[in-house]
């Protein structure tokens, strides 16, 4: 298994006939993303990359029996193209698209909050189910099929840490880039229910930043709820407060946000918290050997980590 | 963005928020025929920099004469005030905000963001007004009251009749305050703010309500349908490396260690900062070059940390995904061919063809150092100062 997305995927692409949609579009289907329909207002009946593209995401639906949908419009239209796609039934849509106003997206968690319908972004890389299907932009390659799921608000970071993980033949059940603006659909901790769920996923690696609360909250759940064993690394430990790092939602403001307190948080709740952004697949590592050995004789870190190493 | 006290105040009067008589001043004689316009004997003069606590540096004076606004005016002119927002360079005072000065008889808070763990704008109320808020929020939580706005119904009246309770407003001043408060949340949302905090909010003897300061941030990405509040933007109030980055599409941050660094995204970004630090090294820049990272995008990055001159080593760490390597390489070797850079430049490339790319670094003829591997790549730039 895995969440959110697998081999039953059928996708409709929002705003495909632009140029960073076309070229996704592709890559998913190169994939082997199961790409289904393209939406671009006014361009209905034209086949985009052997794609049909509809006017309306409702006749995308209607014809071609979409269950997902994937969104690369331009941030002024964003809103409506989540809207369009929420009010037709789409349960799971995927916004990739970047500098979103904070005003539209309030009004639009609020909505599909109502409306129980699951967004993962906006402003992020998309999901991925290795083998399986890809919805979003990040590079295939580096990702194979396995049993760590992956949570992050970061792009590049991400694809650092999959690469990690996947050259120790760590492979991945999903990863889910959450993304990096103040208001995201899907949270640290929404993603964590969907992974505590899941019979493949052994263990999860959250990626968070500095900036609001998100990783604390999770922090709190992992600790009542989640016991499949948690690795995390905060990014931003020497970014001065008060400055936006690229991201809308990477700023400590008001004192609060720092990377310190939500390594603090992490470590409280008994998560593996790694210090070095070059260290997040060996510590997975060391984690489940440490685990696979502890019923026949408890060890201790350096054991497991001994252990590995003569492999 | 950000925007002076005094463009803040015209804002809200826009939007029928009430705020005392006053008008900017970028001289003395101006500061003077503003203070002769508004009237009365007794004028405020306020510096306007983009920094709060200006009152303890000296950039907030009471004149009581035509001629203390004046002499309060020359002083302020020029003089590099610093606050604990400015850093200890402070920051040069060119513009000056002359008011009528108010007969205050209470100092209150109220403050407009979006929560986000609630995903919803909050509007925040306290009695505890002219003191920073995160000290009252931290000392003495119960002291700060919220409301949280549903964003299909906006900011209620019921909303801001409690607000105005809890701020123990009563008569005319109850009225006037539940008044403010629905016209500064209605400011707020028009203008896609990210912040309206005003402290102090103040009753006065007469029992009206009114912004004696007021600061109001705005959402970067809404600015595209705000050409009016784009207008406001005081780029002497900004760092001239990180205005001139933003021409390019590129995301710079200058901070003051002497290890320069080039990253294609921002998280990423971030950790290679972290990583030059654990690696014993100081970050001096926070630089993202976006997705592509083309010859054109490194040039102009090499080109702005290079006008750092604290820098004395350079780190290039790209994760080539869809973005290949080989052709990263390319854009990295021609880059510092054209800005002839002379610091030793560390590149650690990951990804889609990352050996052809390391490759063609090597073969350049140019002494760029490769590296292995994230942790490598810290090491060696490190080194690199040292040697």
């Amino acid at each position: 298994m895995s969440i959110l997305i697998d081999e039953t995927t059928r996708l409709v692409v929002q705003g495909i006939t632009g140029g960073e949609g076309t070229f996704h579009a592709k890559q998913m289907v190169e994939y082997g993303t199961k790409v289904v329909a393209g939406v671009t207002p006014g361009k209905g009946g034209v086949i985009h990359e052997g794609i049909p593209v509809f006017d309306t995401v409702a006749s995308a639906v209607a014809e071609t029996g979409a269950n997902t949908s994937v969104i690369f419009v331009p941030p002024a239209s964003a809103k409506d193209a989540i809207v369009e796609a929420a009010d037709v039934g789409i349960g799971l849509i995927v916004c990739i698209t970047e500098g979103i106003p904070a005003s539209d997206m309030v009004a639009v968690y609020d909505y599909l909050q109502r409306k129980g319908t699951r967004l993962i972004g906006p402003n992020c890389p998309g999901i991925i189910s290795p083998g399986k299907a890809k919805v979003g932009i990040m590079p295939g390659f580096i990702h194979t099929r396995g049993h760590i799921g992956v949570i992050s608000r970061s792009g590049t970071l991400t694809y650092e840490a999959v690469a990690q993980l996947t050259s120790l033949g760590l492979g991945q059940s999903t990863c889910i880039g959450i993304g990096g603006d103040p208001v995201v659909g899907t949270r640290f901790i929404d993603a964590l229910k969907l992974f505590k769920e899941d019979p493949e996923t052994e263990a999860v690696v959250i990626i968070g930043e500095i900036g609001g609360t998100a990783e604390e909250e999770a922090a709190a759940y992992i600790k009542e709820e989640f016991i499949k064993p948690v690795i995390g690394f905060i990014a931003g430990r020497t970014a001065p407060p008060g400055r936006r790092m690229g991201h809308a939602g990477a700023i400590i403001s008001g004192g609060k946000g720092t990377a310190a307190e939500k390594m603090a948080a992490l470590r409280e709740a008994g998560i593996h918290v790694v210090d070095s952004p070059a260290d997040i697949g060996v510590t997975v590592r060391d984690v489940l050997e440490s685990r696979k050995l502890r019923p026949t004789r408890p060890a201790s870190g350096r054991d497991a980590k001994k252990r590995t190493a003569t492999k | 963005m950000k925007i002076h006290e005094y463009q803040a105040k015209e804002i809200l009067r826009q939007f029928k928020v009430a705020v005392p008589t006053g008008k900017v001043a970028f001289s003395a004689d101006e500061a003077v025929a503003a203070a002769e316009e508004i009237g009365g004997s007794v004028w405020v003069v306020k510096a306007q920099i983009h920094a709060g606590g200006r009152g303890k540096g000296g950039g907030v004076r009471l004149a009581r004469s035509l001629d203390e606004v004046r002499q309060h005016a020359q002083g302020m002119l020029g003089m590099r005030l610093v606050t604990h927002q400015t850093g200890p360079e402070g920051r040069t005072v060119k513009r000056l905000l002359v008011e009528q000065g108010i007969n205050i008889a209470r100092e209150l808070y109220v403050g407009i963001t979006l929560d986000r763990a609630r995903s919803r704008n909050v509007v925040m109320v306290s009695t505890e007004g002219g003191v920073e808020i995160e000290k009252v929020a931290a000392e003495a939580p119960e002291k700060i009251v919220k409301e949280a706005v549903d964003p299909a119904l906006g900011l209620m009246p019921y909303q801001a009749r409690s607000l105005a309770f809890a701020l123990n407003l009563s008569g005319d001043a109850f009225k006037n305050g539940v008044g403010f408060l629905t016209a500064l949340y209605r400011a707020y949302l028009s203008t896609d703010a990210s912040l309206a905090e005003i402290n102090p909010l103040v009753v006065t003897a007469e029992g009206a309500v009114l912004a004696l300061d007021a600061k109001m941030n705005f959402d970067d990405n809404a600015l595209f349908r705000h050409p009016d509040i784009l207008a406001l933007r005081d780029l002497d109030e900004e760092e001239p490396l990180e205005i001139e980055a933003s021409k390019y599409n590129l995301n710079y941050i200058k901070l003051d260690g002497n290890v320069g660094c080039m990253v294609n995204g921002a998280g990423l970004a971030m950790s290679t900062m972290d990583i030059i630090k654990l690696a014993g090294g100081q970050p001096a820049n926070f630089l993202d070059v976006g997705g592509g990272a083309n010859a054109e995008t490194v040039r102009h990055g090499f080109e702005i940390i290079l006008s750092d001159p604290n820098v004395r080593a350079i780190l290039v760490n790209i994760f080539g995904g869809i973005v290949r390597c080989d052709r990263v390489a390319q854009g990295i070797i021609e880059a510092a061919k054209d800005v002839k850079v002379s610091l030793p430049i560390v590149v650690r490339l990951e990804g889609t063809n990352a050996a052809e790319g390391g490759k063609l670094l090597e073969e350049s003829g140019m002494s760029f150092t490769v590296a292995h591997g994230f942790r490598d790549a810290a090491v060696k730039v490190v080194a690199a100062l040292q040697a």
